[in-house]
């Protein structure tokens, strides 16, 4: 007897998942949101801080890693599985730049004595202070979800390439595009909160 | 279950048309975030960014062509956000 995939059923499965991200991070964003309306000039001068072309270029990454994961789950559903691959590859290379950017970023910041407990960011107003905190802990979360995002678009890429995921079972990629998403997602809020607001 | 709802291909064509949106959208947005319009930067900058989480959404994420179960579960989503958010700020605003 044929096994039977209930892909829609997999497909509710990730979507529940990505829900408890979302509220996870509204919830961060909520924080960001009450302290922004107590400190809203000390927000102000913690945006100036922060590199606009840095943050805008990670944002043209990330978009174009979304397109090219959206473009391999089309490669896979025509069976062009190299195209398919070859799109996953430039997916995680931009997930690597996107990490790139934010080392030498969050490395600037440590420079010039911002980052949390430094003495001088101990000495600065109270709401200077909660906007780095919410920085750190904002895109440095963020960060972890694009690490384990790469992870599995790596494994995705194994499973394609051995022809575990072909044209009529193509979930796990799927679902890994569905979670790269939501990275990318969450990156479209972070962005305007941290770095446009001026 | 509906063959036509489970295996929607997008053509690369249309992908890299919402790439395109997506990509003006963040030029708006930062072209908007040089002029200083006061209490308004912040409304148009939150209104950009949800008007391109919509469009990675419905498209790269499929939502539009999903059914109704993922749909009506992903908006209770958005609406237990937002009461969380406006429970919040009703909290905030009259203390």
């Amino acid at each position: 007897m044929e096994k039977t995939i209930d892909k829609t059923g997999v497909r509710i499965g990730m979507w529940i998942f990505l829900y408890s991200e979302i509220i996870l991070f509204g919830g961060l964003f909520v924080l960001y949101a009450v302290y922004f309306h107590a400190f809203p000039d000390d927000f102000a001068s913690g945006g100036k801080e922060l590199n606009r072309i840095f943050g805008t270029a990670n944002t043209l990454v990330l978009l174009f890693s979304s397109f090219t994961v959206a473009a391999s789950i089309t490669a896979i559903q025509r069976s062009k599985k190299i195209q398919s691959m070859t799109l996953l590859v430039i997916s995680i290379l931009c997930g690597l730049i996107f990490l790139i950017n934010k080392y030498f970023e969050w490395g600037a910041k440590f420079e010039h004595g911002l980052y949390p407990n430094s003495e001088h960011l101990l000495e600065a107003d109270p709401g200077f202070i909660i906007f780095f905190g919410l920085y750190y802990t904002i895109t440095g979360l963020h960060g972890l979800h694009v690490i384990i995002g790469m992870t599995l678009l790596a494994i995705s890429l194994v499973l394609v390439m051995r022809n575990r995921v072909s044209a009529e079972r193509y979930a796990m990629l799927e679902n890994s595009g569905l979670y790269w998403h939501l990275v990318d997602l969450i990156w479209i809020f972070v962005f305007p909160l941290f770095y446009l607001v001026l | 279950m509906n063959e036509h709802e489970q295996e929607h291909t997008l053509s690369y064509r249309f992908l890299g048309m919402i790439l395109l949106g997506l990509v003006l959208l963040t030029a708006v947005t930062v072209a908007v975030s040089y002029r200083h319009w006061g209490f308004l930067n912040v409304p148009i900058a939150l209104f950009v960014a949800s008007s391109k989480a919509t469009l990675v959404l419905l498209f790269f994420m499929h939502i539009k062509y999903e059914g109704m179960v993922i749909k009506v579960s992903f908006i209770s989503t958005v609406v237990v956000l937002a009461i969380m958010i406006s429970f919040t700020f009703w909290d905030v605003a009259f203390r």
